[in-house]
């Protein structure tokens, strides 16, 4: 039963660290499905991270209570930030129609600066590291619903998680609806797939390419806040993001432009970013173990080039931008 | 709000004055343009004389740099697509505004109000009816992608007409359709201009012209010539108004002095990527000094055939033997086997004009300078590219072809269609070849510049050049053509002299009813 033990052990922690990139995958398959390739994911994570825990920590501060007004100031911060930094990119891009790649990757690095400076000003001002109390840290800790959890495997499987957890999932159920059922949905990714033909049907491409990138960055914001108040514990650490935003990017392609897909895809890549800790393999250096994902990466990304699908693609305008008048 | 005028006359559309530019370039000065109520009426002008800039201001892609639109009689500013529609105007792109990856029915209701979700059957079928109600076939859940382009164009009609369209405007429709495509389309532009729909042709195909419209507008070089009644207008008539001088319509084929072998194929066959026979036992011979047409339904293995001469497609068996000197020796080479550049290097050129017009053989986002570069720059010698002769090549294609650029140095995609054909002409001839093969080289071109093109493989025919001529329109190349070459089905199934043989009995041949080739003129 050992080995039983450790892979639902393992699955548990896997959904735990999926969380935050389905979070930050769920916002930029938002973005990319209006035709802006944000590769600036690993940035605006870093601003809702540093958002979060400051909302947080101040709330505490001015109104001297832990729990739930802390754990609404964190999400509120964070996903405000997260659109601020959406709506930096989307100025940059639909208004003044700058080269996309150019500025997700300059917004990669700015969010990167923003958040470690701020963090530094953060523990500055707490003399010494900004860590929040045992209460907030209680909230964002792992909800137990009732006596499912006590149910031996589902229970661990189902149950066990905090509620960003569920969140995160009704985020991706909800995008899914949103794409693939609605009439706005499907305006948004005419937008993605062929603006000139969104706009000759009366669609308004400035505003849903704005509308998506800016929402999409807050959701990137989001997954942010909970690498810094779950994985973290609300204590500011200065690498907390570590390369998840670049991650949640390789897995819109992993999970093809599906918010549905991108649930186990995350779950995937959380497994394999926990391993070491779970699945202990005898003698397997743990540098080994940190570059699972990595690897996990390149192998995707050759696959996804391999296998050529109409449907399954990155919409064919991504990357673009649209100037109505164009010759 | 409505207007009073009695029906008999009353204007839909009027545009007064209108003006605009693009950078530098004026597209359209001072152009008036008025539409009837249940008329249709055909806009006429060359390649780059304005008629599709004139109709984007109506459909509210541009918007004029000045002058007055007035529909129903009320002045209107269209500054978005959706201020058109708004008005009842649609309009069909030749460049189809439609998403590859949803369903016809889906890109038919995109950008409309309605519930929040989509229920598709309902649409589906609603569709369903529209397009039943104006004898359109159409399967509403089929995507896009997997669409021919006359399904792609019906889905393009049924989405103006589900937005209620009264004025449709549809530019250059029939460029990519078959004739029997044409035909059917005419009967269902006839019946919407019973249900007093006025509809707008944009075309530079005058017995289109005289077939269908009721009236005709002239453009020419974004200026206003004039509109007359199609039923007094002839072919020549309309020509002339379009050109600006009188023109000829015949095409020359003038006889070569020497004819001497060139190209010899021999049970040619290759296979198309599901393992069918796209080429199956092609045997011909092609001659310096003459133009071998090749006439057939598209997809009847011509563009195979052009691709495998020029080492570009797969054979699996077979002889492609060309005629070249070696140390001062005629030689049959077989070409099988070679790699394209060092067929390039024996004197091979192949002009591809694809059905988008783009995408084969030229970069789109490159000059005309670095296009030509391409063909060019393995000739220089040592790291470094010559820039010089290929500008000297791109400047003087520029005078003899009239390419209308403002430099030579503008990316090729910035080019009316016409133009960028010539650039794709120009330079292959200009590596001077001994075999030249264009295919489709004046599709979607006007009358002015196709004959340019004609001239230009007349020329090269003089030359003693052995040109293969790949086309679709079958009285050109009945005209044009020495001997004329009918494929069907990868097969080939008639060599005909053209001057002697009738078009029923060539169109017989296209449809795979094969005949004795030696009956043909095979022996020249």
């Amino acid at each position: 039963m050992n080995v039983l033990n450790i892979i639902i052990n393992w699955l548990n922690a896997a959904v735990l660290a999926g969380a935050p990139l389905l979070l930050a995958t769920s916002g930029e398959i938002l973005t990319e499905k209006s035709g802006n390739l944000n590769l600036g994911v690993e940035g605006q994570m870093y601003m809702g991270a540093i958002a979060g825990l400051a909302g947080a920590w101040f709330a505490e501060q001015w109104f001297g209570v832990g729990g739930m007004i802390p754990l609404l100031a964190a999400v509120l911060f964070a996903f405000i930030m997260g659109c601020i930094s959406g709506l930096i990119y989307a100025v940059l891009t639909v208004t003044l129609r700058a080269n996309q790649n150019v500025t997700g990757l300059t917004l990669a690095i700015f969010g990167t600066g923003f958040g470690k400076f701020f963090g530094e000003v953060l523990g500055h001002k707490a003399h010494g590291y900004v860590a929040v109390g045992a209460e907030t840290k209680a909230v964002f800790g792992n909800i137990s619903v009732g006596k499912l959890a006590e149910l031996p495997v589902v229970g661990t499987l189902f149950f066990k998680y905090n509620w960003m957890v569920y969140f995160a999932l009704i985020i991706a159920f909800v995008m899914g609806w949103f794409l693939n059922r609605t009439r706005k949905g499907l305006s948004l990714r005419a937008v993605g797939e062929s603006p000139g033909t969104a706009d000759s049907a009366g669609i308004n491409v400035t505003r849903y390419k704005y509308i998506a990138t800016v929402v999409g960055g807050g959701l990137c914001g989001l997954g942010g806040m909970y690498m810094a108040m779950v994985n973290q514990k609300g204590i500011w650490v200065t690498e907390c993001v570590s390369g998840y935003g670049w991650l949640a990017i390789v897995l819109v392609i992993f999970s093809t432009w599906s918010p549905l897909r991108a649930i186990y895809s995350s779950i995937i890549f959380g497994g394999l970013t926990v391993m070491y800790m779970r699945v202990p393999i005898p003698g397997l250096p743990r540098a080994i173990y940190m570059m699972f994902p990595f690897i996990a990466t390149i192998i995707v990304l050759i696959i996804t080039s391999i296998r050529q699908s109409k449907e399954h693609a990155q919409p064919a305008s991504t990357g673009l931008n649209y100037y109505r008048e164009e010759r | 709000m409505r207007d009073s005028k009695p029906p008999s006359v009353e204007h839909v559309v009027q545009m007064r004055h209108i003006y605009k530019s693009f950078g530098t370039v004026q597209a359209l000065s001072d152009v008036h343009f008025e539409l009837r109520r249940g008329e249709i009426l055909s806009l006429l002008g060359e390649n780059g004389s304005g008629k599709t800039t004139l109709m984007n201001t109506l459909a509210g892609i541009y918007f004029p740099d000045a002058g007055e639109i007035i529909v129903n009689g009320n002045p209107v500013a269209i500054c978005k697509p959706k201020d058109a529609f708004d008005l009842k105007i649609g309009m069909v792109h030749q460049h189809f505004k439609l998403v590859d990856v949803f369903s016809a029915t889906e890109n038919i209701v995109l950008g409309l109000p309605g519930g929040r979700t989509i229920n598709r059957r309902a649409l589906s079928k609603h569709v369903q009816e529209i397009a039943e109600q104006y004898g359109f076939e159409i399967d509403p859940d089929k995507k896009i992608y997997d669409m021919s382009v006359s399904e792609k164009q019906t889905v393009e009609i049924i989405k103006a007409l589900y937005r209620g369209a009264d004025i449709l405007i549809l530019d250059e429709p029939t460029a990519v359709l078959t004739p029997q495509e044409t035909d059917k389309l005419f009967d269902i532009m006839r019946a919407m201009k019973k249900n007093n729909k006025s509809i707008i042709l944009i075309t530079h195909k005058l017995n289109e012209v005289l077939a269908v419209s009721d009236r005709v507008t002239v453009l020419r070089k974004g200026e206003y010539i004039d509109t007359v009644i199609t039923k007094d207008a002839t072919i020549q008539s309309l020509t002339d108004m379009m050109v600006g001088r009188p023109v000829s319509l015949a095409i020359d084929r003038p006889a070569a002095e020497e004819i001497k072998p060139i190209l010899s194929i021999e049970a040619l066959t290759a296979l198309n990527p599901d393992g069918a026979r796209a080429l199956d036992d092609v045997t011909f011979k092609a001659y310096g000094g003459e133009i071998l047409g090749v006439a057939g339904i598209s997809g009847s293995g011509q563009r195979e055939l052009c691709e495998a001469i020029a080492g570009l497609y797969p054979v699996i068996g077979g002889a492609i033997l060309y005629r070249n000197e070696v140390n001062g020796q005629e030689v049959d080479e077989n070409l099988v086997g070679l790699n394209p550049n060092e067929i390039v290097r024996k004197g091979v050129a192949l002009a591809f004009v694809p059905e988008d017009r783009l995408g084969m053989g030229l970069v789109p986002s490159l000059d005309m300078v670095d296009n030509i570069m391409l063909k060019s720059y393995r000739k220089n010698k040592g790291i470094f590219v010559d820039r010089k002769s290929p500008r000297q090549i791109a400047e003087r294609l520029v005078e003899e072809l009239m390419i209308v650029t403002p430099d030579v140095f503008t990316p090729v995609r910035k080019l009316s269609g016409g133009n960028v054909q010539k650039v794709l002409v120009g330079r292959e001839i200009d590596a001077a070849p001994h075999l030249l093969m264009v295919a489709y080289p004046v599709r979607g071109l006007d009358i002015n510049s196709s004959h340019t093109i004609y001239h230009l493989l007349n020329q090269q025919k003089m030359k003693g050049v052995a040109v293969i001529f790949v086309g679709e329109d079958l009285d050109v190349l009945m005209e044009i053509s020495d001997r004329l070459l009918v494929m069907s089905d990868g097969r080939v199934t008639g060599i005909v002299d053209p001057r002697v043989t009738s078009k029923q009995d060539i169109g017989l041949l296209m449809l795979g009813q094969s005949r004795h080739q030696e009956k043909g003129a095979d022996a020249v």
